[in-house]
Formats: structure tokens, C-alpha cells, sequence
């Protein structure tokens, strides 16, 4: 059975594909302004690496903010179930998920079938997602993919404390007028999203093992702040990103 | 009116709640009654909504309530240029959106029935927040009226005799309040008959609501958010104890005769904190989709939570207790008691909490009144961040995602 799961985010659409069990590929695209063309692209896309014809997919679902503006998926399903899914498939032993997408971030508490136990979102807000890290990017005029490895050489981590993105961008906006080091405004970046998350984390238990998923944990900064506010370690997979996708595939399984 | 051309669903006529027709038409002539004074020479007061009502009846004032008219602010979707208003005369966006609308409509006379007529005195009982004084005196300088203060200790972990011995002597001082204000005496048998007839009507608001024990639920929370507005605005009257009679014998038919609020009704969820105004339809609707029913809620059963500590042979002093221990002037631990007993008598399946930004002691402990929920009774709950009038702090895409969530949560 071939099944795709399709991810409409905020900030970025992605597509996976199973059979029979096993990932068979994925594929991560901007999702624009319009969701709509977004969930066909992508999927059209991932068929075209694949090499796979549309009538050969018997089930679709989508997922993400998007969800419901994929007219031709068969279901919608959260992220939230859909990141358990999907990180239990990639691996059973986890029991924490930490999301960091573009608008939100959540924590999942999972148990051992995969199935959510409980999870808790980010305030209606964008500091600590995605969002607020492309604001700091394009106020350090830093390449985002640069973010993660850049911090990892500051001495000194600079205090964020503005709660609110503008603010923090304006805090940051002072720090570099005061000649403080990227690398360590960088690293306070990071580690005010950190503190935000995992506060957000310990109401619903970070139990270990610690997976994170969505596009930031492709930042390595993020990941060690997180890591260090937690005193757990966080695993991270080469699926991250496409992690919803692979759960809402999985669903549409059955 | 019914349009022609759409054809009228029999199942969904079937649903809807036939009393609120004459719930409507009993408000109606309430606000005009209280904006026509200037013909009849009745005095208006202006109350907070847990605030002694009873000795204003007694007094023939007509009770007003700027809470009841925020939540029609809300429900008219003006909230956000009200509370814009008010943000313009200078005050903070962390304000109480209640208290927002109330003081920027005043200036103004906005908001649907065009503004609340002009008070003659204020009443305040700072049995449901702090910023009701705050409040009340702004409101009492703008009016150049006087203002009564009826101040009920919280109540952390027990009630006390000092605490009682505290507000009993204030309600002396609001009877000379009133009597210098209306210009008469105070009659107290026409108080112990009022006082019979308020705890009459919460006692049938008490079994209106016990209603939705029922599976299925002949109403639900948001009906209860409808039907509320007359326990908090004319209590103590017999216009309450005759709607809700009516009301009472509606729903034990509907009970009777198999009429679900929720066709289909699977879930069963408890809902804790003020409506969210603005989104009632949007939010019942969201609910009713996943076959999900709030069966009850921690907000209007306020209005009838404090019966055991009233006596109908002692009204006047029992409103001492009774109006200190409502549900948001008590300590987390009893709130928390009082949501599990909830969860238990109403069979429900989760909690869903609404963390208003407008309404802070509300909305303090909620965490961990979750927290103690999910410990001793095991049921998943949602937080929902928004908003009781003030639409600027409501994202529809989050709490879509959140409610879609928990709803996955529980039919896995």
C-alpha cells in the first residue's frame, strides 16, 4: 500500500511516501502564500523524484496548518498526532517529542504504541519558532543555515530577555550597536528559545528519549540550548523536518 | 425570519431551545425598563455580576450590570473597537476587557443597545477581582455618583469568623448606603421575601443545568452562557424563578423525549472560565463536529454555587458567607475540588480551560488546577488562550489545531 503524508506549514510545505511500511522518499518546499497550490506542488513534486504515478497512491493525508486546504487528501490530522507517528516509527524507544516549527512550537508526550498522551503549544506568539529565528537572521544578516554552527563558537552567550519578537529583535539590534560578538548574540538566541520551550516542555514531562522534530532542529545551536536548559540529550534525525509527514503517511496506512 | 427560498432542517429545529425566544423578550423590556427611569423615577445602580443584588431589588433600583453588558458587547463582535477606544483614553491593553468596553462605551454610548443608562449609584463587590475597584471609582467620577464597596476577603483555605464577622458588618453599611441614597427605609420583610425568591431561582438554575447530567445532554455550556443572563441580572426577582420553571420543564422533555444538543453525542467535556464572546457559534460548532458536548462549566454555575451557605430564615446575614466563598474567591485547591466533583457528577471526558487574558484571577492556578485534575481523575484537558470580549487575543488557526488535537487524543 502506497501512502503520502503531506505537511502544509506555516513556512514550509513537506511530503513523504511509504510502502508497505518503509519511507520511500520526501521532499520539503516554501509554502508561499497560497497553502492550497502548496499541498498540490509538493505532492506532485515528490511523485516526480519517485518516479510514481498519482493513481499508484491509495491514501493521502495532510497535515500542519494547512490541513484542510488539501482538498484532495483523504483525512486531515494534526501535527501533533502526526509528529508521535512519526517519531515513534522512527524510532519506538521515544517517549518526548520537542516540535519547533515556523509558528509554533509544541511538546508531545508519547507512549510506548505512539499514541499522544498529552502535549502543550507556544502562547499565541512567535518568540521561540521559526518566525522569531528568521527575524534574528535578517537582523544579524546571517544566513539561517549558518545559525546553528555559528553559535556554537561563542564564549559568552548574550541575555534575550524580551519575551515578545520585536522586542528581542530590537534587544539584538542594540547588542550588535554595542559591538557584541555574533557568535555570542547567536548563542542568546538560541538559549531564550530554549528556556521558552522547555518551561512549555515540563508541563507535559520531558521524558527521555528526547526526539526533535520540525525544520529547527536542523539547527544545531538550538538543539544544544535546549539540550543544556533540559539536562537531557535530544535526539535529532535525518527526518526532522519531513517528521509530520512521515506520521500523517503512516496514517494514512491505517 | 424564515427564508423561503432555504428550506427549514427538521432535525435542527428539532435541537434548538424554544424558551430563548422569551428569554429575549424578557432582557429586552429589562434594558428598557432600566433606560426608561427618567419617566418611571426609578433609580438605576450599577452592580459587578457577583455583587449583593438582593437589597437593590428590595429597593426597587434596577440592578445594571456592566459585566453582562460586556458580554453582549462581546457576543456583537464590538468588543475590539471598544476596547481600541478606551486604549485611546489611555488605558493599558492588559486591562480587563470588560472593564475596557464598559468605561470607553460610557463616553460614547456604543455598543449594541447604544450604551447602559446613566447609573444614580454604584455598587462593587470585589468578590470576582480586584480591578472592579479600579473600575467602579473611574466610573464613579466620570458619573459624579456615589460608589458602595462591599469587600470580601478571599478565602485561601477556609472561611473564617472574622472574615464573616467583616463583611457582615458592610452589609449594615450598604443598607444605610442604600437608604441615604434612595431617600427611604429599608424594609427587610421585603428582603427575606426578595432572598426567598433569588435562592428559589438558583435553585432552578441549579437543576436547569443539572440537566445535562443526561447522556445525551438536552443543553450544553454555551446554551448555559445564553441562559445565564437573567440568574445574574434579575435575581431575586419572580420573572427568574417563572423563566426557569419554563425552561426546567423544556429541557426534562427534551430529556424525555430524546433531544440531544450534540446529535450523536460522544464526548462529554467540561469547560472552565468566562465564554469566549465573540466565538460562541464558532467554538460550539468546532465542538459539536467531533460529536464533542461541553456539558457544564465552572462559570455559570457560580450563580447557584453558594446556596449551602444561604438561609432563607437569614438572608441578610447568610449573604455574608454566600457572597465570599464564590468559585473565583477561593483558593486553588477547593477550585480544584470543585472542578473534580463537577467532572464526576457530569460524566465528563476532558477539561477544557480557557486562559483569558482579560479575566487574571480566573485564570491564575489554571495550570494547576489541570495538573491536580489529570493526577486524580486521569482525563486529558486543553488549555485555549484567548479571550472573553477582546478578539485581538484570539488566533483561530492555533486553537483549530489545539482543539482538533486534544479531540485526536481522546478517540485514541
Amino acid at each position: 500500500m502506497i501512502t503520502v503524508g503531506i505537511d502544509v506549514g506555516s513556512i514550509s510545505a513537506k511530503a513523504a511516501l511509504i510502502n508497505a511500511g518503509e519511507l520511500i522518499g520526501s521532499r520539503v518546499m516554501l509554502t508561499g502564500y497560497n497553502a492550497r497550490n502548496a499541498g498540490e506542488n509538493i505532492f506532485t513534486g515528490l511523485l516526480d523524484d519517485l518516479g510514481i504515478h498519482r493513481d499508484a497512491v491509495d491514501r493521502i493525508v495532510a497535515t500542519g496548518y494547512g490541513r484542510n486546504s488539501v482538498a484532495f487528501a483523504h483525512k486531515a490530522v494534526t501535527e501533533i498526532t502526526c509528529h508521535a507517528v512519526g517519531a515513534h516509527f522512527q524510532d519506538p524507544a521515544v517517549r518526548c517529542v520537542i516540535d519547533i516549527g515556523g509558528q509554533d512550537s509544541k511538546a508531545i508526550a508519547l507512549d510506548s504504541t505512539g499514541r499522544v498522551k498529552d502535549f502543550a503549544m507556544n502562547d499565541k506568539c512567535a518568540a521561540g519558532t521559526g518566525r522569531f529565528l528568521e527575524v534574528m537572521a535578517r537582523a544579524l544578516e546571517v544566513d539561517l543555515d549558518a545559525f546553528g554552527k555559528m553559535s556554537l563558537k561563542a564564549d559568552r552567550p548574550a541575555a534575550i530577555s524580551s519575551l515578545c519578537t520585536v522586542f528581542a529583535e530590537s534587544e539584538v539590534i542594540s547588542l550588535i550597536a554595542r559591538g557584541e560578538r555574533r557568535a555570542n548574540i547567536i548563542a542568546g538566541i538560541h538559549e531564550s528559545i530554549g528556556s521558552r520551550v522547555v518551561a512549555m516542555a515540563n508541563r507535559v514531562g520531558i521524558t527521555e528519549p528526547v526526539m526533535m522534530a520540525g525544520g529547527v532542529a536542523n539547527n544545531i545551536g538550538v538543539v544544544k540550548a535546549l539540550e543544556k536548559r533540559s539536562g537531557k540529550t535530544i535526539l535529532v534525525s535525518a527526518y526532522a523536518q519531513v517528521n509530520g509527514a512521515i506520521g500523517a503517511a503512516l496514517i494514512a496506512a491505517g | 425570519m424564515n427564508n423561503p427560498d432555504k428550506p427549514i432542517d427538521p432535525e435542527r429545529e428539532k435541537r434548538k431551545i424554544k424558551s430563548v425566544k422569551r428569554m429575549k423578550d424578557i432582557m429586552t423590556h429589562y434594558y428598557i425598563d432600566a433606560k426608561t427611569t427618567d419617566q418611571t423615577g426609578k433609580k438605576v445602580a450599577w452592580i459587578t455580576s457577583g455583587g449583593p443584588v438582593e437589597p437593590l431589588i428590595a429597593m426597587d433600583v434596577i440592578p445594571v450590570y456592566p459585566e453582562n453588558h460586556g458580554a453582549m458587547i462581546g457576543a456583537a463582535k464590538m468588543g475590539v473597537d471598544l476596547c481600541e477606544k478606551a486604549e485611546e483614553m489611555g488605558y493599558s491593553s492588559d486591562l480587563c476587557s470588560y472593564a475596557r468596553a464598559d468605561i470607553a462605551c460610557a463616553t460614547v454610548n456604543g455598543g449594541p443597545i447604544g450604551g447602559l443608562p446613566r447609573p444614580d449609584m454604584l455598587v462593587c463587590c470585589n468578590n470576582i477581582c480586584g480591578t472592579v475597584l479600579k473600575w467602579y471609582e473611574v466610573q464613579a467620577r466620570y458619573f459624579k455618583v456615589p460608589l458602595f464597596i462591599l469587600d470580601t476577603p478571599f478565602n485561601h483555605t477556609e472561611y473564617t469568623k472574622e472574615a464573616y464577622a467583616y463583611v457582615r458588618a458592610q452589609l449594615n453599611e450598604y443598607i444605610a448606603f442604600l437608604e441615604t441614597h434612595c431617600r427611604k427605609q429599608f424594609d427587610f420583610d421585603r428582603l427575606a421575601e426578595v432572598g426567598r425568591l433569588s435562592m428559589a431561582g438558583q435553585r432552578l438554575w441549579q437543576q436547569v443545568l443539572d440537566t445535562a447530567v443526561h447522556r445525551p445532554a438536552p443543553m450544553s455550556a454555551f446554551d448555559a452562557f445564553f441562559h445565564l443572563a437573567l440568574i445574574v441580572t434579575l435575581r431575586g426577582t419572580r420573572t427568574v424563578v417563572d423563566y426557569y420553571t419554563e425552561l426546567l420543564d423544556e429541557m426534562k422533555t427534551r430529556v424525555a423525549t430524546g433531544i440531544a444538543v450534540v446529535p450523536g453525542e460522544k464526548y462529554r467535556l467540561l469547560w472552565d472560565n468566562l465564554p469566549v464572546w465573540f466565538r460562541t457559534r464558532w467554538l460550539s460548532d468546532k465542538f459539536a463536529a467531533h460529536a464533542a458536548c461541553l456539558v457544564a462549566d465552572t462559570y455559570t454555575s457560580s450563580w447557584c454555587g453558594t446556596l449551602k451557605y444561604l438561609d432563607e430564615n437569614d438572608f441578610f446575614g447568610s449573604m455574608a458567607e454566600g457572597y465570599s466563598r464564590v468559585y473565583i474567591n477561593i483558593g486553588t485547591d477547593q477550585m480544584a475540588g470543585m472542578v473534580m466533583d463537577m467532572v464526576d457528577k457530569y460524566s465528563a471526558d476532558g477539561l477544557v480551560i480557557h486562559s483569558n487574558r482579560s479575566c487574571k484571577p480566573y485564570s491564575l492556578g489554571q495550570y494547576d488546577i489541570q495538573r491536580i485534575v489529570q493526577e486524580k481523575r486521569g482525563i486529558p484537558s486543553l488549555v485555549i488562550e484567548a479571550d472573553m470580549t477582546d478578539a485581538r487575543n484570539f488566533s483561530e488557526s492555533q486553537i483549530d489545531t489545539r482543539i482538533d488535537a486534544f479531540m485526536e487524543v481522546l478517540k485514541s
